[in-house]
């Protein structure tokens, strides 16, 4: 077991491939058209036009750094939360966190637009969080009545509903001069980021993630059960605070800055712990992490481009590649509980 | 040995209901401790709250001297190594990486494993003969191979005291006293403490070197095994109206054929104890003798025959109970005997067979459940 499982070695090594391709793909499509060798050149050198230096800069380059972070920090939360729940169907979006925080981000744009002031990006994530975690805590009342996760997430479902129910209520009675930018928003999109959001969202989602690679020899003890867990060492009363504070966070993060994405959480891990065949932290986790930027980049890319100019919502995307992996996953639970 | 783990006045339960009440306990190395009880007596709750997966409600635990409360999860788990009956699903793990959690007190920060380590693995995956599951899915092996996974993830983990809650369920016959031989072993050469609960009295008693009895919420009676068979505890214990447990032999017989015996077996030197068990099993009432109070079938006799005819050991058999057992014989109609040759002290027995010829109800097991397969029913015998 100490030299390394060639599935892993591949697995990275596609994620890695992906990425690079990814990345430059998305840096070369746009409505303008910028040859590679230019876009090359303004990267390097700095030179090129004006306006494209901008478009790539200004546009480009903070959009699809926002897509790739905010895409592994969705796949990552959403890893952490199949941990914490034992199950494989878990995920911000599915158990109504993302809605949880999509609503308290409305309410404080809503009342920080109305008194005529612009937000600072940190104040965004903190309500966000607020908001994970106001859900996370519904969850977690419930999952102690509720054994069964279907009925988990069905619960988690109802509560994403009505999060945003109350949240399109709002929206409709804002200001008009807010609706088209509330409305954009609770959608779910990449666009729009600035440099200074890209830098909060590094600083997030870095801190994030290490905090989570941190955990990795509690999180694998964990998957043994809280007895065995314990009799490893591990303070399980603690592991499970830093798992939903970690992951709310994470979530949190992608909903303050780019709305609510669904399916990206439950899907990304599935797909990475399917094929490399192992849950491990220690090797799924950074996969995790690099699947969930690739996806979200592959899903900005079709967003933008495939009905170009108009820009389809980032979820509509999401939902077609992940929903149907959320049912694969559900069914191969089912074999699974019937087979063992 | 001294003494590891202390327990004194230990009240224990669920939701402010008491399951178990003032319990003392203690364990020293080298050891095996084992508690029986019939189900819902506590067993595994006191077990539950010596590992500290449930806070007692009141009293006093002790390791090594020190409140066990107090003890750090990472110290409690070098030295308490536990295999509990919670069903585990850990998803995409081999049976070896299972194993492999155990060495998780002893690493750094990522849980990476050292040679050392591996070594220690290996071992006890040999110890429990697992190491061809190395790479198998632990949610595609069986109950009783995921047990012993448990096992050999417990082993390594080289724990002071090793706590087992049902070890033996989901075992078949021979990885239970391969299990047995286990325990013995890493408590006999390693000195560890091993505390455990049992559902099975024989095993019990055949491995345990002191056993503690749980009833109704309390400890009723501690001791070694052979104190502990000592009178008719045991049977009251688990209320065994029907059957009955042998302190001798330790072992177990179920409740006898009722009806009046229309049969005598004549047996001894255990030659008639699989016919004892056949007819048993058959619910055919019958008489045996005439066996010596010494005679190794004596016990199985006594729980399963009608009426056993006994004489005194190392005698020629007594007239009196020759008289007996010969009124036995004449009153039944059928007679089966097991014995193929008769010395001296066991003269009176052919003459018993004699009789049987001249009144033509010798017969065999085949025949008699022939006839009976016939007949439809036991009176027709």
């Amino acid at each position: 077991m100490n030299r390394i499982p060639w599935r892993w070695t591949l697995a990275y090594g596609l994620l890695l491939l992906l990425l690079f391709l990814l990345l430059s793909a998305s840096l070369c499509s746009g409505s303008i058209a910028i040859s590679p060798g230019g876009i090359w050149e303004i990267l390097t050198a700095g030179g090129g036009e004006e306006m494209q230096r901008r478009v790539i800069w200004e546009i480009r380059l903070p959009r699809l750094l926002c897509a790739a972070l905010l895409g592994a920090a969705l796949s990552v939360s959403g890893y952490l939360l199949q941990l914490f729940f034992a199950n494989p169907i878990a995920g911000p979006f599915v158990l109504g966190i993302s809605s949880g925080a999509k609503l308290a981000v409305a309410i404080t744009l809503i009342l920080f637009l109305r008194a005529g002031r612009s937000l600072p990006s940190f104040v965004l994530v903190l309500a966000a969080f607020a908001g994970s975690l106001l859900s996370m805590v519904l969850i977690l009342l419930l999952s102690r009545r509720v054994k069964r996760m279907s009925v988990l997430v069905v619960c988690g479902v109802m509560i994403g509903y009505l999060c945003s129910a109350v949240t399109e209520f709002l929206v409709t009675f804002a200001d008009e001069s807010n609706i088209v930018n509330l409305h954009n928003w609770s959608m779910g999109s990449f666009s729009g980021m600035s440099w200074g959001d890209v830098s909060v969202i590094t600083a997030l989602v870095l801190a994030g993630f290490f905090l989570a690679m941190l955990l990795s020899k509690p999180m694998q003890a964990y998957q043994l059960g809280e007895v065995y867990a314990q009799n490893a060492g591990v303070s399980v009363r603690v592991l499970r605070t830093e798992l939903v504070l970690l992951s709310s966070l994470l979530s949190s993060c992608v909903t303050a800055f780019a709305g609510p994405i669904s399916f990206v959480g439950v899907a990304v891990p599935h797909i990475v712990k399917r094929f490399m065949n192992t849950a491990k932290p220690l090797a799924a986790l950074p996969a995790c992490f690099l699947a969930g930027a690739d996806f979200c980049l592959l899903c900005d890319l079709l967003a933008r481009n495939l009905f170009a100019p108009t820009e389809l919502s980032i979820s509509a995307v999401t939902a077609v590649f992940g929903a149907p992996v959320v049912i694969w996953a559900m069914l191969s639970r089912q074999k699974e509980e019937v087979g063992g | 040995m001294s003494v590891i783990l202390h327990a004194q006045a230990l009240t224990a339960g669920y939701h402010r209901t008491a399951v178990i009440q003032d319990a003392a306990l203690q364990l020293s190395s080298g050891e095996i401790l084992t508690l029986i009880g019939p189900n819902g007596a506590g067993k595994s709750t006191l077990l539950r709250s010596l590992i500290r997966q449930l806070q007692p409600m009141s009293g006093v635990i002790t390791l090594h001297g020190k409140a066990l409360q107090t003890v750090s999860p990472n110290r409690l788990a070098r030295q308490m190594a536990v295999v509990m009956t919670d069903r585990i699903r850990p998803e995409l793990m081999t049976c070896g990486e299972v194993v492999r959690t155990g060495r998780y007190p002893y690493t750094g920060h990522l849980g990476i494993l050292s040679c050392e380590d591996e070594a220690f693995v290996r071992e006890a995956m040999e110890l429990v003969e697992i190491t061809p599951l190395r790479d198998t899915p632990f949610q595609s092996v069986s109950d009783g191979q995921r047990q012993r996974v448990m096992l050999a993830r417990a082993i390594c983990q080289q724990p002071e005291i090793l706590v087992l809650d049902e070890p033996t369920s989901y075992l078949d016959i021979r990885h239970k006293l391969e299990l047995c031989s286990v325990l013995r072993r890493i408590a006999r050469k390693r000195g560890v403490a091993i505390l455990m609960t049992l559902h099975e009295l024989e095993l019990a008693l055949k491995c345990s070197d002191r056993i503690v009895c749980v009833r109704q919420g309390r400890i009723e009676k501690s001791g070694t095994p052979e104190e502990i068979i000592q009178d008719d505890y045991i049977s009251r214990s688990f209320r065994l109206d029907r059957g009955s447990f042998d302190p001798v032999s330790g072992t177990l017989e179920l409740e006898p054929p009722c009806g009046t015996p229309e049969l005598f077996v004549i047996g001894g030197g255990g030659t008639a104890i699989p016919l004892y068990r056949t007819l048993q099993r058959r619910e055919i009432p019958f008489y045996t003798g005439v066996l010596h109070e010494n005679d190794i079938e004596l016990p199985v006799a006594r729980a399963l025959a009608g009426e056993v005819f006994v004489t005194p050991a190392f005698e020629a058999i007594s007239e009196e109970s020759l008289q007996r057992a010969s009124e036995a014989v004449q009153r039944c109609r059928r007679v089966i005997c097991c014995v193929s040759a008769f010395g001296t002290m066991n003269e009176g027995n052919n003459r018993l067979l004699h009789l049987a010829q001249r009144q033509g109800s010798l017969t065999t097991l085949e025949e008699l459940l022939r006839s009976k397969q016939q007949g439809g029913s036991s009176n027709a015998l």
